[in-house]
């Protein structure tokens, strides 16, 4: 076979796997969906304000409701040290833009 | 028709020959885009797919959550506070929210939190699915933790939150209001803030001035800046998003940068052997457009299905990693997965077009020369 329509046939796989994405983004999507919706009525009592991306430091565990200086709370001349303090940024102040 | 595809079949047959010439180089341009692109969007799909997750979570977060400062330091809310906040007019509700956060001799940080629910049992609990990952816990084992007081305080596992949950839940404890004031050895009549619904949506703003002027000390946070605060984490500027995304372009840029400076004495030399032999400058300039549609597509196609399969079907390891940090209870991101084609379509237009418009530029300068002279150059 020649070079070239082997190539093209691995480009139409790979395009064919491509395309397939979003056919498999829908349908998992719809499954997942219906199991986090089912996990939110269970915990909407709770009446959560954060996702749980970071249970490291306060407040990258809880970003919404920490202000700007607790990271710099810990002791007098504290300084941020944790890693995903790095990551995540502190929550906006009111008149800032987003 | 036949003769132009035939032409093109050609010139990528040759093309191929040419590349698989300089394997080594080839292979490691081929591996180094792909990694670039896979890089770029793994995290394209990872902060699409948290935002989605974060809003569908937050849809139910609080109206507003008062809290109330003591010498620039969060405090305890009296409940004194709540009742006074219910009677404002446009105020639904007030729940006092019992939580805190309990740090384990294994270095784990837990999110305990009272559940108002009064099928709660004492001395039971409900915990997220990390903390039973990372104790080897199931439902009935007992959970020893040590009160405030230095007495032990057993809870038994009544069940386990499922994986599904773990972003908003992995490392939350659920007790009894009683079990929570004894474990921190709370003060009775004192919440660790308060959730406050208000009837119209449109009022927010008006009753947390109207807070804010009854209790100087307190600090409302409306829902709209919780929403603000993750858009801000998710968006590009954020930091996470910046620091890969930089990372990943910059190195794009280098690579690309390197490719349109010009050509090696040995892709001249081909350039000026092929002139001489009958080819048009259109054949050189097509023989290099493949050349870069091979490498960029190629890569392109592979880097954006290997991305999919990072994040969605591995839950995303290498940024996990980064936001785990030095915690010992972290989430498994199993993400919903979100396809946003605007954003492939940016990130195609961005890498591929670049870079085969790379390749082309320098031939061209070389194809129109005199081919003795590239050849001899």
């Amino acid at each position: 076979m020649r070079r070239s329509i082997k190539y093209l046939l691995l480009t139409t796989v790979n395009l064919v796997l491509f395309s397939l994405l979003p056919l498999h983004a829908r349908y998992a999507q719809r499954s997942a969906d219906a199991e986090l919706k089912v996990q939110a009525v269970r915990l909407r009592g709770l009446q959560l304000t954060d996702l749980c991306l970071s249970t490291e430091a306060r407040y990258t565990r809880h970003p919404a409701l920490t202000d700007r200086h607790a990271p710099f709370q810990e002791h007098p001349l504290a300084l941020e040290h944790f890693p995903s303090g790095s990551l995540i940024l502190p929550s906006r102040l009111p008149n800032e833009n987003p | 028709m036949k003769t132009v595809v035939e032409r093109h079949l050609n010139i990528l047959d040759f093309t191929l020959a040419s590349l698989l010439r300089r394997k080594g180089k080839n292979l490691s341009l081929l591996t180094i885009y792909l990694l670039v692109i896979f890089m770029l969007a793994s995290l394209v799909f990872f902060v699409t797919a948290l935002k989605r997750e974060a809003s569908l979570i937050l849809e139910d977060a609080p109206d507003m959550v008062v809290q109330r400062l003591m010498a620039g330091r969060q405090d305890l809310v009296p409940s004194l506070y709540a009742d006074s906040i219910a009677s404002i007019r446009g105020v639904s509700e007030v729940r006092p929210r019992l939580w805190g956060y309990y740090f384990d001799v294994n270095g784990a940080n837990y999110t305990i939190m009272a559940n108002d629910d009064p099928s709660a049992e004492p001395e039971s609990a409900m915990i997220g699915s990390a903390i039973a990952r990372s104790r080897n816990m199931v439902v009935g084992d007992l959970m020893p933790l040590v009160s405030y007081d230095k007495v032990p305080l057993l809870l038994q596992i009544k069940s386990i939150l499922p994986g599904g949950s773990d972003l908003m839940a992995a490392d939350l404890i659920l007790i009894s209001s009683n079990d929570f004031r004894r474990l921190f050895h709370f003060p009775a009549e004192q919440a660790t803030d308060l959730a406050v619904t208000v009837r119209n949506p449109k009022e927010l703003a008006t009753v947390a001035s109207k807070i804010v002027q009854m209790f100087p000390d307190s600090r409302p946070i409306l829902k709209s800046e919780i929403l603000r605060t993750y858009q801000a984490i998710f968006d590009w500027r954020g930091g996470m998003t910046v620091v890969l995304l930089a990372s990943a372009l910059i190195s794009f840029i280098i690579f690309a940068w390197d490719k349109a400076t010009g050509l090696s004495a040995e892709e001249r030399k081909e350039i000026g052997i092929l002139k001489s032999i009958g080819w048009s400058t259109s054949d050189v300039l097509l023989l290099k457009f493949w050349e870069g549609v091979v490498i960029s597509l190629t890569a392109f196609l592979l880097g954006v299905v290997l991305a999919y399969g990072h994040v969605f079907f591995l839950s995303a390891p290498l940024f996990a990693q980064a936001l785990k940090g030095w915690s010992v209870i972290y989430p498994a991101f199993r993400l919903s997965p979100v396809l946003d084609g605007y954003q492939l379509a940016v990130l195609f237009f961005l890498t591929v077009v670049p870079y085969t418009t790379a390749t082309i530029f320098p031939c061209w300068r070389a194809a129109t020369t005199d081919p003795d002279a590239a050849m001899r150059s």
